[in-house]
């Protein structure tokens, strides 16, 4: 490019260091300090993308986080690549290859932009008319839509970055760098009050710092120049933390905020290497300044949207920091002063300003009457009609505007431009104060929202509350903030700030055309294409409520969040409906405020510290010894030892039978335990099991089963009578935070009259789990002094013995329906006892068994699972259990419940066994269980909950809920599978050892 | 996310507790003598209002005790904070 649109500006980019990057396959310069859209600006390319729908060109338009137009697709490798990134926002950094979004085959030749000439087929709403009716034209027309308009490609492979979070506390949180915030931090860090100041940029001082007029003075200074002095004292305040490129992400209530500080982005790849991408910071604040400041406005007019036009003070950046011009032919289209700050600007750097369209009939202002000295022509009382050039405008044409302002006058004149600086207005920030729940009031003097109510301990000053003008800025925000934080005097008491101030205002939401409206494309919302017609079109429709019109429009709807187009619908419907602004309300901003990466949500917890997991004292052993681990809560439970190539069943099979004919072991350390004490122990345990408790004696042990409040089964376990007042409760392995919560809301809140003490202890013990008819014999060889007859050590009672200086407890007590003995040790004896139990066991083939086996040698007998066999609608009648239900006790948690009308319903379905006719035919758990296939709708009547092979029975067995099911035994029935029918019978629930004989070894 | 007062521990953040739901609803003392619809009405009726609602909640990864909140379900201000036992504050 031989065109020269750099002027020499040293303040904040740094010309000694060049920076090469890669836009679209083409290799480009620009320096450190850049942002990726001055680095592109600097190389003449406006046009970076097309639109959403209608695929039009479209230029970078603004300089900040409100960038409708320039999102690219930064990087081009499948784990780092990331979509939807502002070229406004993202700093120039050596190495960068960013590419256009929305555009196939090329931004410059692009198939969709086909759309732009069939737009009067394309009008709001198309896609909800079209497309989602019939349902099934969807699926048809989804792939064509998705290739041509798609919104970035998102990375395929695993984040390789590193995101990190932390939590901050502070007195004082101050959301925004600019000179408001900075004055408020000094004043918040003078009372000695400890401050966080968040600044999204890289540096502090917001639009001041760069202000380079001569009319704007702050104590006599150049307002700069008296910026970057209280920028360097504050960085020197111990009192003020200040994190840059951070930016606020949500506000939420409470004043928890959540903020995002980018870490490496800024730098080049090769330096990103081992450090901290993001983080993320969860802040609590006692008290919230917001001082996000304003965002200008586009005006609304025909083909406003063509690359070149862009907003005012977007331009007035681009020179003044970071010294790029952003067209050689400027023209100036506003309704306020402000723009003519941008004029200045051009002026200064001898940037040709070819003219300044107002729709104002004059201003008289001092900044006004300074570029009117200029001679720089000012078509007072005019609008823009039109706009020409393809992928870069070349030429506007204006008129005359009438006396109402609804219409246009006059000739047209025709003027040239490669860049149209365009300024609507401002709109404070509001979206953080929305955010935390805070209310709007609208303000008919500027056509803004400002902050009104909240129930916070907030405050919003600056622009963000709706003061635009620097003497404003600075004195309401002094005396905002001194207010907020009950300060009587401050440092800035005696500030003197000299400004332009603006006398004459105007504001016309939808600018007339010499064309009608039809034939004309004044565009609201850039990202989302849709223009003022749509609006309309919406209203003429039916819709009402702004949401409904956003909605329907899909205006405000893009990654944006319609930061520039928002007013202006909710004008154009005001100015339609005839209604005021005020009483439309404004839609909803919901954080984040700006796009947010996966990565730094997540943060720290992926892979292995996704969740915490848990492992028993015997864990190690089970990793030697090849165990499969399953997950049961957060615990690693041994599943099975698969031995030599073995498969799942193989391995079970074996596990099991070893387990029946000789000895096996089990980790039972996952099982919950809570010691009971106190005087009212025992009465407790009756209150919370259904079966009675009064006459257990010391040393001997009980299963009971819990039950919630509505009489469905909860959890289940043994519990063991420890002494006079003590009880161990054991309870299922995922239940056992529940059931300890559980136990304490009822004493702590229905039984505070109980003296009863719970402390969980799951952790603290180990549990080896010795069964089989063998398992006496082990016992034996280790704890040699231990008399195992059973009139000493009957099935149901416990022991505590000493190996060693370990204390042992042990319970005699069966799951598996076999002679079975459980020693408890503290949790750092766990292996040993284990080990030791491996070697006393080897001479009889002890073999370690897991979860599953487990399972099916429990299923034999008919033991429930609670949570596999029961699912929180299950009474203990339905499981035929009613052998546990206490006659006597008065009441228990869920007595009442159980004979409800609808518990007490003979049709309810029911545990059972089942048997296929085929014994080598597994069924599947979760099965459907039916009568009659051919009947439609076929009635379900229940489902397999639990389901194995046998080996000791050389047969399947499954248990199942059966509607009716106690009546049903001997009944046959069908369970259908997608590719078969499987013939059952039903049957008890317990298939091995009715007479329980085993359990005696 | 709130920042809940335990009467117990202080100020912390609402992560550290568990919400139960309404408060002021005793276990009767003698269910049997309850016929079906007024044991239902123990069981599942619960109110869900708008404005100032008394539940329970408990510091659950803290002192694990419970308390009560009357808190206002329109903007969950948290009113009043108190303890188990005691009446619900006139608001
Ligand atoms: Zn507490």
């Amino acid at each position: 490019m031989s065109k020269n649109l750099r002027i020499n500006n040293k303040q904040f980019v740094d010309e000694t260091r060049k920076l090469s990057f890669i836009f679209n396959g083409k290799k480009l310069y620009g320096y450190k300090g850049d942002t990726l859209a001055s680095a592109l600006l600097s190389n003449d390319i406006h046009l970076v993308g097309r639109s959403f729908k209608y695929h039009r060109p479209r230029g970078i338009m603004t300089s900040g986080s409100e960038e409708p137009n320039a999102i690219l697709q930064i990087g081009n490798d499948d784990a780092l690549t990331d979509p939807n990134v502002r070229a406004t926002e993202i700093e120039l950094y050596d190495g960068l290859i960013c590419n256009s979004q929305n555009c196939w085959p090329s931004v410059k030749f692009d198939i969709g932009g086909i759309n732009n000439f069939l737009s009067p087929l394309l009008p709001a709403g198309f896609y909800y008319k079209t497309f989602m009716w019939p349902a099934s034209f969807w699926e048809k027309y989804e792939y064509f839509i998705r290739k041509s308009a798609g919104l970035g490609k998102s990375p395929t492979k695993q984040d390789p970055d590193m995101y990190d979070h932390r939590y901050m506390h502070c007195d004082i949180l101050i959301v925004g760098g600019g000179v408001s915030g900075l004055i408020a931090a000094k004043i918040a860090s003078d009372d000695n009050k400890k401050v966080l100041l968040l600044e999204d940029k890289e540096l502090l001082g917001g639009s001041l710092i760069y202000d380079d007029n001569d009319i704007s003075k702050i104590d006599n200074q150049k307002s700069s120049e008296w910026l970057k002095k209280l920028i360097e004292n504050i960085k020197n305040d111990k009192n003020i933390i200040i994190k840059t490129r951070t930016s606020l992400a949500a506000y939420h209530n409470y004043n928890f905020l959540l903020a995002r500080q980018n870490l490496t982005d800024h730098l080049s790849v090769n330096d990103r290497n081992n450090k901290i991408r993001q983080r993320l910071y969860k802040i609590r604040a006692k008290k919230v300044i917001i001082s996000t400041g304003a965002i200008e406005r586009p005006q609304v007019f025909h083909n406003n949207d063509r690359p070149g036009i862009m907003l005012a003070s977007a331009v007035k950046k681009y020179i003044d920091y970071y010294g790029v011009r952003c067209g050689l032919e400027n023209v100036i289209f506003t309704n306020n002063d402000s723009a003519y700050e941008t004029a200045l600007s051009l002026h200064k750097s001898g940037t040709k300003l070819n003219a300044i369209i107002d729709i104002r009939d004059n201003s008289s202002s001092e900044i006004v009457n300074k570029v009117k000295s200029l001679g720089i022509q000012i078509y007072w009382n005019h609008t823009v009609v039109n706009t020409k050039g393809y992928k870069r405008i070349n030429k506007i044409t204006i008129m005359k505007l009438n006396d109402k302002g609804n219409d246009v006058v006059g000739k047209k004149i025709e003027l040239n431009c490669d860049c149209l600086a365009i300024s609507g207005g401002w709109t404070p920030m509001v979206h953080l104060f929305t955010q935390s729940g805070g209310k709007l009031k609208f303000d008919n003097k500027d056509n803004i929202f400002v902050p009104d109510k909240t129930n916070l301990n907030q405050l919003s000053i600056g622009s963000a509350k709706g003061d635009f003008e620097l003497d404003d800025v600075l004195k309401n925000s002094i005396k905002d903030t001194k207010k907020f934080l009950q300060i009587e005097n401050s440092n800035f008491d005696k500030i003197d700030v000299k400004c332009s101030k603006e006398k004459e205002k105007k504001n016309i939401w939808l600018l007339p055309s010499d064309k009608p409206l039809s034939k004309t494309k004044p565009f609201l919302d850039y990202q989302n294409d849709s223009t003022a017609k749509d609006i309309k079109l919406a209203l003429r429709e039916g819709f009402k409520s702004i949401e409904h019109v956003k909605r329907y429009t899909t205006t405000g709807m893009g990654t944006d969040q319609g930061k520039l187009a928002n007013m202006h619908a909710l004008g154009i419907v005001a100015d339609t409906t005839n209604t005021n602004m005020g009483d439309l309300g404004t839609t909803t901003f919901r954080p984040p405020y700006t796009p947010l990466t996966f990565g730094t949500i997540v943060g720290r917890n992926v892979g292995q510290f996704f969740d915490i997991f848990r492992k028993t004292p015997m864990h190690e052993w089970h990793v030697e010894n090849n165990a499969k681990f399953e997950n049961v809560g957060q615990w690693k439970r041994a599943w099975y030892y698969p031995k030599d190539g073995e498969t799942m069943h193989d391995a079970v099979q074996r596990e099991s039978k070893a387990a029946r004919e000789s000895s096996g072991i089990l980790d039972a350390s996952t099982l919950g335990k809570i010691d009971i004490q106190g005087t009212d122990a025992n009465e407790f345990l009756n209150r919370v099991y259904t079966n009675a408790w009064s006459k257990l004696q010391i040393g001997k042990c009980r299963y009971g089963l819990m039950l919630n409040e509505d009489g469905m089964v909860y959890d289940d376990g043994v519990t063991t009578k420890l002494g006079e007042n003590h009880y161990l409760m054991t309870t299922t392995t995922g239940g056992a935070a529940n059931v300890m919560s559980k136990l304490e809301d009822y004493l702590q809140t229905e039984w505070p009259e109980l003296d009863v003490f719970l402390t969980s202890v799951t952790d603290h013990y180990a549990t080896a789990s010795v069964c089989g008819p063998n398992a006496k014999k082990i016992i034996n060889k280790i704890f040699k002094d231990l008399d195992l007859s059973d009139e000493s050590f009957p099935h149901m009672s416990f022991k505590e013995v000493k190996l060693g200086n370990i204390n042992c407890r042990i319970m005699r007590i069966s799951f598996t329906g076999e002679l079975s003995y459980e020693i408890n040790v503290e949790a750092s004896y766990g292996k040993y006892i284990w080990e030791k139990c491996i070697e006393a066991g080897k001479e009889f083939n002890i073999t370690p068994y897991g979860t599953e086996t487990m399972h099916l040698l429990r299923a034999e007998k008919g033991f429930i699972i609670v949570g596999q066999d029961t699912d929180g609608t299950m009474t203990p009648v339905d499981l035929q259990m009613d052998w546990i239900i206490s006659k006597k006790k008065y009441d228990f948690i869920g007595k009442r419940s159980l004979y409800r009308s609808d518990t007490i319903r003979e049709d309810r379905k029911q545990l059972v066994g089942l048997l296929t006719d085929d014994p080598n035919e597994i069924l599947e758990e979760g099965a459907q269980i039916v009568k009659d296939e051919n009947k439609k709708p076929v009635d379900m009547l229940g489902h397999v909950t639990s389901s194995y092979f046998s080996p000791t029975l050389k047969k399947s067995i499954a248990l199942a809920v059966l509607k009716e099911g106690k009546r049903l035994k001997g009944q046959k029935l069908l369970v259908p599978m997608i590719d078969k029918t499987i013939k059952v019978t039903v049957s008890d629930t317990i298939f091995l050892d009715k007479e329980n004989e085993r359990i005696n070894g | 996310m709130f920042l809940i007062n335990c009467p117990y521990c202080g100020e912390r953040d609402q992560s550290e507790f568990v919400s139960g739901g309404e408060a002021h609803i005793a276990r009767p003392k003698q269910p049997t003598e309850l016929n079906d619809d007024q044991w239902a009405e123990y069981l599942f009726m619960r109110k869900n209002i708008k404005g100032i609602q008394f539940e329970r909640w408990n510091h659950a990864h803290g002192c694990r005790k419970w308390f009560n909140v009357a808190r206002d379900t329109s903007n969950d201000k948290i009113e009043k904070i108190y303890k188990m036992g005691e009446q619900p504050p006139k608001l």
